[in-house]
């Protein structure tokens, strides 16, 4: 078995609903498949992984593509920077 | 006649000598204000490394704003490209650096987007920041 990887929750999150209102704009009655769908896929679920909730809320970060990492191999610099510049910072 | 011309001329003195003090010094009033509005609270830091209007704000204000961040944006694009980075990685990287120094008094934005006044306690900052 598989371990369990919450890899994309926000994904997750956003793009349901929109799946579903387009399903239900498709055909009537399309809500019905679309629940009947994310029951099966949930018991499915519960079959084999356990998934727990995160400990804190999910926030939509809008500068998430800027990585930890970056930001760690720049802030010597940015810190010269400041310093030599102190009539704009 | 030769007395009103005499006063013309100490007139136009009066306005000259400001002039030249403010082609000799330019921006030097602005970067004052800058300075006073900043410590003031009017002007806070925001986790992306520009500056930005607390409140309703004023036109003025809002100037200086667009000023200071132009110059900054400047500044980050030149040391970004040096650095191998993108502008927005530095000057995110320099907006970290920049809530972490602010004084007592001066706003900051905190990651939820609120403004917050420094006080003694350590200020809000992202959980990237280092």
């Amino acid at each position: 078995m598989t371990r369990p990887r919450l890899t994309k929750p926000r994904a997750l999150a956003t793009s349901l609903p929109m799946e579903q209102a387009r399903q239900v704009d498709r055909r009537s009655g399309g809500r019905v498949v679309v629940m009947a769908g994310a029951m099966t896929a949930l018991g499915l679920l519960a079959g084999c992984i356990s998934v727990t909730a995160p400990d804190k809320p999910i926030v939509i970060e809008l500068n998430i593509n800027i990585k930890q990492e970056v930001i760690y191999r720049l802030a010597a610099d940015a810190a010269k920077t400041v310093e030599e510049n102190p009539d704009i910072f | 006649m030769e007395a009103a011309m005499k006063t013309k001329t100490f007139r136009n003195a009066a306005l000259i000598v400001p002039l030249a003090a403010a082609l000799a010094f330019p921006g030097a009033a602005l970067a004052q204000d800058y300075a006073s509005a900043k410590a003031a609270g009017l002007i806070g830091e925001k986790p992306d490394g520009y500056v930005a209007v607390v409140g309703a704000g004023t036109a003025e204000l809002r100037r200086i704003v667009d000023d200071i961040n132009i110059k900054r944006k400047a500044v980050y694009a030149d040391k970004a490209q040096a650095q191998h980075a993108t502008v927005e990685e530095y000057a995110f990287t320099t907006g970290c650096r920049l809530i972490a120094q602010a004084q007592p008094g001066e706003k900051y934005q905190a990651p939820d987007g609120a403004w917050k006044t420094r006080g003694a306690a350590a200020a809000e900052r992202d959980p990237r920041c280092p």
